[in-house]
């Protein structure tokens, strides 16, 4: 379509403000909500100033942020190798690693924490029973948005010819993993991460049913008694989260200019 | 190579197939082995419970609300992702709506329920805006903490993430075959009626199924949102748990979560299958 | 292909694990040096008399609690005096977890710090766990009526009250009686302290429903039918009720126990509680101390500042009637004049038994969801 007929550039437009206000809309009422003080008219940063001295939520926001390095750091560690090992050496495997990465997606979280008492018991006696033992799970919560973003990455490159020619040049399997393959699909590790780190800020299943104090479990708490404390954490949430993801379109976009030179 | 040697590469996946058999296969078989369970021994009582009053009633309620912003969403979410595409690929407005998009997609959870609470809850700033300029009771009785509430709330996630499982059909669809449709003499109406309806459909029925799947096993928004009745599934597997009125039914609450597995593969099957269908046009 | 070997090797791993993932793990030995003597007392005398429990408890230095709202019957200042008067710290963990959620919290967390000591539990949780309490008998043990505490000593009613109507009188006209409720100058402002197929407090607003109805605690049929007209009526609304709920007017009517109500009151000056006559319905809460207790010499101790003069006439404070109150009402110890404040109780009383309870329960969970849903 080359030419767009003035009554559809109206009708767009139109539609779009539409769009806009219902999504934008809610997100400036949270700003005003969290700033405005209770009962009385006026601004307060009082609600804001929670994030840091109340001691529950400052913990949990910690806990949080802990959370998600880890299951990171799990997630790359597990993942990364495994994909690349497929990639390389046990091709035929690619579909059975692609089925399981998307299987937890099948399975709706609710249902694995209801059957996931006994392996946690197990978890927590070898672990103690802090918060942080809640990446194994979300690593699994992760891992079809993970993989997705990694596999886009590792199919952009030729991963077989690099492999072989670091192989030629004396390289063991761990430099060419390392040194070879990953610093060129970064972009999709990066993309990984963020997605994990979006997820991880925002999981509650888990957290909320097998008792662990993380953010969103302290939000919805505070929600019963202050629920302009709870709107505020909730918008900071939302706006780290979204910058995450936004930055992550960036990186996205930076690389996608090398992708026709390796064909 | 012998046969030995091929498989000893493939033993570089033995971590990661050891850990998602502890953390997510052995979690579902549980549920599943449960399900028929009571105090240890086989029985299909529980799978009574499931199919009486209450519980029939919440997976009628958990239909209804996935049904339902599946449809506004895919609808919607459609209509979004073909003003979308009617941009041209460098405007700023179409990338802004497609990052956008991805990002909001990934709302959901606890703080997608205090964004609505914030905007129309009793105290919400719509409300108290609408009340004292027209005089408009917004709140009511409650709506927003039901069924009707979760709807519209579920739905602000559903719009776009269809905008961003659907995209790529559209943008499949090439200006070559509406050219070519035209020198053979349709109108545009035909043009749609006959080549991009139908080449869109399976793409759109794999989204619509998707978005279902979404709504149907979210959990964290309508537990944040609605603090008191079990009115769907999710919410009626949190009750069975920690209810303190009605003991001892961790065999209902399996026996739900089964119920639950069994929809979503069933959906997710039918997903896959129409994804097929639909890879077939974009490459 | 994947070769059947490679899939039974897999089948074989998937059973075993789960069948790994089905046993438990094996316990851990519980408790410190001192815990030993401490978690097997069964009285302050068994550890050589109150001052060496007192030692044997600041040794712990730490007692973990579960599920106690700082505004359910004053358990903030509770707390705050406990830790006061004897420097231990208490770890308030899951103040809005529900009773069942206090159990689960103990079996999950066996064996470590973080363990609950002790429970205060609804009728039918503390009933039906029994074998996870440790017996013990406070010294004021024989102020309290058989009815309310365990013969062996494994659990303890600590405070009840009645279910009552609290309401904003600057927001609603005054409630004399339940069925003021339905009339439409109520409309979007009746609730719930907590859904009646979950929440203790909930199921007895349906028995007091029910028994101002023409029901019983037998039958809770007219209880729901009330609610159900409240519904229709867009009377009721679905909204778990907490101090901010109350105080935005958000809830201007709420059905809860009276000392809950009462505590509102001191907050907002208009909350007036009433309890209707000829339905007073009587809930009383379990004390009980755990027997993987962390720090049994703290719990033990905490249970004897409960039952002193001292901790029950802080529950007082919180509108809740302590269960020692008629014997420390012969001794002159009680606060007198808080006593006389809490609402008049007309007509009988009805303290539905567990049996009433457990019929009742599967009652609303057949029809609860249909009639209010």
């Amino acid at each position: 379509m080359r030419r767009t007929s003035p009554a559809w550039a109206l009708t767009r437009g139109v539609l779009l403000v539409l769009f806009a206000v219902f999504f934008f809309g809610p997100l400036l009422a949270m700003l005003d909500y969290s700033t405005r003080k209770d009962g009385a008219s006026g601004r307060t940063g009082h609600w804001w100033s929670q994030l840091v001295t109340n001691p529950d939520l400052r913990g949990a926001i910690i806990t949080s942020l802990l959370l998600a390095l880890f299951t990171v750091v799990l997630m790359l560690v597990l993942l990364v190798p495994t994909m690349i090992w497929v990639r390389l050496r046990v091709p035929g495997a690619s579909r059975l690693v692609e089925f399981l990465c998307l299987l937890p997606l099948t399975v709706p979280p609710l249902v694995i924490v209801v059957g996931i008492s006994n392996v946690y018991a197990w978890v927590t006696y070898l672990f103690g029973d802090s918060a942080l033992t809640l990446t194994f799970a979300y690593v699994v919560l992760v891992l079809p948005f993970a993989y997705r973003s990694i596999d886009a990455a590792l199919a952009a490159i030729d991963a077989a010819t690099l492999s072989e020619a670091a192989r030629s040049l004396g390289a063991g399997w761990v430099t060419v993993i390392v040194r070879v393959v990953v610093p060129n699909i970064w972009s999709g590790i990066m993309g990984a991460a963020f997605i994990t780190v979006a997820l991880v800020l925002g999981e509650f299943v888990f957290s909320s049913l097998l008792h662990f104090d993380t953010l969103p479990v302290e939000i919805n708490l505070l929600g019963k008694s202050q629920s302009h404390t709870s709107v505020a954490a909730s918008l900071a949430s939302i706006l780290f989260v979204s910058a995450l993801l936004l930055s992550l379109s960036f990186v996205g976009r930076r690389s996608r200019g090398t992708k026709g030179t390796t064909r | 190579m012998s046969r030995a040697r091929r498989l000893v590469p493939a033993l570089g996946l033995v971590p990661f197939l050891l850990y998602l058999l502890v953390f997510l296969v052995a979690p579902t078989v549980t549920v599943i082995v449960l399900a028929f369970q009571e105090q240890g021994r086989f029985t299909l009582g529980n799978l009574q419970v499931v199919t009486s009053g209450t519980a029939l009633h919440a997976l009628a309620e958990s239909l209804v609300v996935s049904v339902s912003t599946a449809v506004i969403g895919a609808v919607l979410g459609a209509l979004l992702a073909y003003i979308v595409v009617t941009m041209p690929e460098r405007s700023l407005v179409r990338r802004a709506v497609t990052s956008l998009a991805g990002v909001l997609a990934q709302f959901g959870g606890v703080t997608l329920a205090f964004v609505f609470i914030a905007t129309l809850s009793f105290n919400g700033v719509l409300t108290v805006a609408l009340k004292s300029a027209v005089g408009i009771d917004l709140y009511g009785n409650g709506w927003l903490f039901g069924i009707p509430g979760l709807v519209l709330v579920y739905t602000y996630f559903q719009i776009p993430l269809m905008v961003i499982v659907f995209l790529p059909a559209l943008e499949g669809l090439r200006p070559q075959w509406r050219e070519a449709a035209v020198n053979l003499g349709a109108t545009t109406w035909d043009y749609w009626r006959r080549v991009a309806i139908p080449l869109l459909t399976p793409a759109f029925l794999g989204s619509l199924l998707l978005l279902f799947a979404n709504a149907f096993a979210a959990y964290a928004t309508a537990a944040a949102l609605i603090s008191q009745g079990q009115p769907i599934l999710p919410l009626l597997i949190r009750s069975a748990l920690v209810s303190e009125v009605m003991l001892g039914r961790h065999g209902l609450a399996y026996a739900l979560a089964f119920e639950m597995v069994i929809v979503v593969a069933v959906v997710m099957l039918a997903y896959t299958l129409l994804l097929r269908r639909t890879s077939r046009w974009l490459r | 292909m994947i070769h059947t070997r490679v899939l039974s090797l897999g089948l074989g791993a998937v059973l075993t694990v789960s069948a790994l993932a089905a046993c438990s793990p094996p316990p851990s030995d519980s408790g410190s040096g001192s815990g030993d003597k401490a978690a097997t007392a069964t009285s302050a005398d068994d550890l050589g008399g109150m001052d060496a429990l007192v030692k044997a408890a600041k040794k712990e230095g730490t007692l973990n609690v579960i599920a106690l709202p700082p505004t359910w019957a004053n358990y903030g200042n509770v707390i705050k005096a406990f830790e006061k008067k004897y420097g231990i710290k208490v770890k308030s963990d899951q103040p809005d977890a529900a009773s069942q959620e206090e159990i689960d919290a103990a079996q999950q967390l066996k064996g470590t710090d973080r363990a609950p000591d002790v429970f205060d539990l609804g009728q039918s949780v503390a009933l039906a766990n029994t074998d996870m309490f440790a017996p013990y008998k406070v010294s004021t043990w024989g102020d309290v009526g058989s009815d309310f505490k365990d013969a062996d000593g494994k659990w303890i009613n600590d405070y009840g009250g009645y279910m009552s109507i609290g309401y904003d009188s600057k927001k609603v006209p005054a409630v004399t009686s339940l069925d003021d409720l339905s009339k439409p100058a109520y409309k979007g402002k009746v609730a719930l302290n907590g859904d009646p197929t979950t929440a203790g407090s909930g199921f007895s607003g349906v028995v007091m429903a029910s028994v101002l109805s023409g029901g019983s605690a037998d039958d809770l049929g007219p209880g729901v039918d009330f609610f159900a007209k409240l519904k229709k009526a867009g009377n009721l609304i679905p909204v778990d009720v907490t101090p901010s709920t109350i105080e935005s007017g958000q809830t201007p009517v709420v059905i809860d126990w009276d000392y809950l109500n009462a505590a509102e009151t001191s907050k907002l000056p208009s909350w007036k509680v009433v309890v209707p006559s000829g339905g007073a319905v009587a809930g009383y809460y379990y004390q009980a101390i755990s027997n993987d207790a962390p720090h049994p010499a703290a719990a033990r101790l905490w249970e004897e500042f409960l039952y002193s003069d001292e901790g029950q006439n802080l529950w007082l404070a919180g509108g809740a009637r302590p269960v020692r109150a008629d014997a420390m009402v012969k001794a002159g110890t009680i606060d007198q004049a808080k006593y006389d404040a809490l609402p008049k109780i007309a007509g009988t009383i009805v303290n539905p038994t567990n049996e009433q309870t457990t019929k009742g329960a599967a009652y609303l969970g057949k029809n609860w969801a249909k009639a209010v849903g």
